[in-house]
């Protein structure tokens, strides 16, 4: 079937703190829908809050990657895929991911991550302390965005993080949309060769770190593999680098853009995690990573969906949905966001989840109260928006105070 | 009204702690929920509906 559908994906934005408008055309019109793919072949797209929680939540469809017919969102995406390479963990379907999840669970836990607050709250302050002892005007991205998820997840792996630069770097030839397939495997197999080395120094005598604790509790489970722990440690280290850094980037400017809500929360920085809520709502920056691949026929919102077919469940037109959230296209920090689904929903939701929101509510809170003044030093047009990448967000943010 | 939580469905996300550590913890070992308190009362049971709400694994239930 070759491009005969109506829309083709991915889809343009207008306004960088929109959707694409065609996200809600489809909605309201044809809310599951057949979109044509880069690569000549076609998908569903799924854009209700209500569908897109079912789809993500039911075994019958797969998140298998590696999959030859798995939904390809880049030209030559499906011809560069290796169906017997190890499988990350957010490709894993069962019985294979429930227990590879759990592994690394108990690291994750609201009560574990409690604990690191003091020390993440220590690498803010450090940072702004840079920040404001730097040039006027001074790059957010640079200063606070990048560095604070990025030492935060790499202290909590033991990566050392004088080698920032080097996954830094990969991981953005990873992340961009028109990084050609081979160099992409050259920069993941880059960051893995990195991980297995470093594990393999980690073997001799586990450190008390997330990795060296990983070893040996797979050790003692009798499932421990050098690979597939590398495998983890660079989701992790890619997931937790890219992502926090961008919310914070884009969400400090809608705070400046708009001062109201800004104003709420520095008189009550108990409503800062509500207002998180909302932001992740807004930005979803990461809304085609839910894609699946159907494996029995399904009907989803009036819709059969056959085995074979690909689905694309758009986090960011769900989050957008009237029909779940009053005035959508409002930023409204009180409005009781938490069921949102910028982190995915069902077995794959994101595992990093409750980290980002402490680190984003601690960013928050003290860079509005340590930096009263700041604005930015750059025209919101013409700030350089992530319109290339697969995670969405800023490659700089000038700023001043 | 009560609390029933099907431990085979929960993702481990830890949502309904976020949401309320009065009524939920997790497991230390593989991040699945533990309910403390299965039939909550006052305010306490708006938080227990906002749990259920928003539980991606849908592991979460009440008996009214
Ligand atoms: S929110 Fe649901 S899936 Fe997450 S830990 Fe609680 S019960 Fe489990």
């Amino acid at each position: 079937m070759t491009t005969t559908e109506k829309h083709e994906f991915p889809m343009a934005r207008t306004c960088p703190f929109a959707p694409p408008p065609a996200y809600e055309e489809i909605r309201e019109e044809e809310p599951v829908s057949r979109v044509g793919l880069p690569d000549g072949g076609w998908a569903w797209v799924i854009s209700r809050h209500e569908d897109v929680r079912t789809v993500l939540n039911d075994r019958r469809f797969s998140a298998d990657r590696q999959h030859p017919d798995f939904p390809a969102l880049v030209e030559g995406e499906a011809a560069s895929r290796r169906p017997d390479e190890e499988r990350f963990l957010i490709a894993m379907d069962p019985p294979e991911h429930g227990p590879a999840r759990k592994a690394v669970l108990g690291e994750f836990t609201v009560r574990r991550l409690e604990a690191l607050r003091p020390r993440i709250q220590e690498i803010v302050d450090g940072q702004i302390d840079a920040l404001l002892a730097g040039p006027r005007p001074g790059d957010l991205v640079d200063s606070l965005s990048l560095p604070v998820p990025s030492l935060v997840i790499c202290e909590m792996l033991g990566v050392p993080y004088t080698d920032h630069e080097f996954f830094q770097e990969n991981t953005v030839k990873v992340i961009k949309q028109s990084t050609p397939p081979e160099e992409r495997w050259a920069a993941m197999e880059a960051i893995q060769g990195y991980m297995a080395d470093l594990i393999a120094e980690k073997e001799k005598n586990p450190p008390d770190d997330l990795l060296g604790r990983q070893i040996v509790k797979l050790r003692a489970d009798g499932t421990y593999r050098r690979t597939a722990l590398a495998g983890m440690g660079l989701l992790l280290l890619v997931a937790g680098h890219e992502t926090t850094a961008n919310m914070i980037s884009l969400s400090t400017v809608a705070f400046l853009r708009n001062p109201e809500q800004l104003a709420m929360i520095k008189a009550d920085p108990g409503r800062t995690l509500d207002a998180v809520e909302e932001m992740l709502r807004y930005f979803t920056i990461i809304d085609v990573a839910t894609a699946r691949l159907c494996v029995e026929d399904i009907e989803v919102g009036g819709q059969l969906i056959r085995a074979g077919e690909g689905v694309l469940a758009l986090g960011h037109a769900a989050n957008r949905d009237p029909r779940a959230f009053e005035n959508p296209n409002e930023l409204d920090i009180e409005r009781g966001a938490r069921h949102h689904v910028a982190f995915g929903f069902g077995p794959h939701q994101c595992l990093g989840q409750n980290l980002a929101r402490m680190e984003l509510q601690i960013v928050f809170d003290t860079l509005f109260r340590r930096v009263p003044g700041l604005e930015l030093a750059m025209d919101v047009d013409e700030l350089p928006f992530k319109d290339d990448a697969n995670i969405y967000g800023l490659y700089q943010l000038p700023v001043t105070w | 009204m009560k609390i029933i939580a099907d431990t085979s469905k929960c993702v481990g996300a830890g949502q309904c702690v976020l949401t309320e550590p009065a009524l939920f913890d997790q497991s230390e070992d593989d991040g699945t929920i533990i309910v403390l308190n299965a039939t909550p009362e006052g305010e306490l049971v708006e938080k227990a509906r906002e749990a259920v709400h928003v539980c991606p694994g849908q592991a979460l239930s009440l008996e009214e």
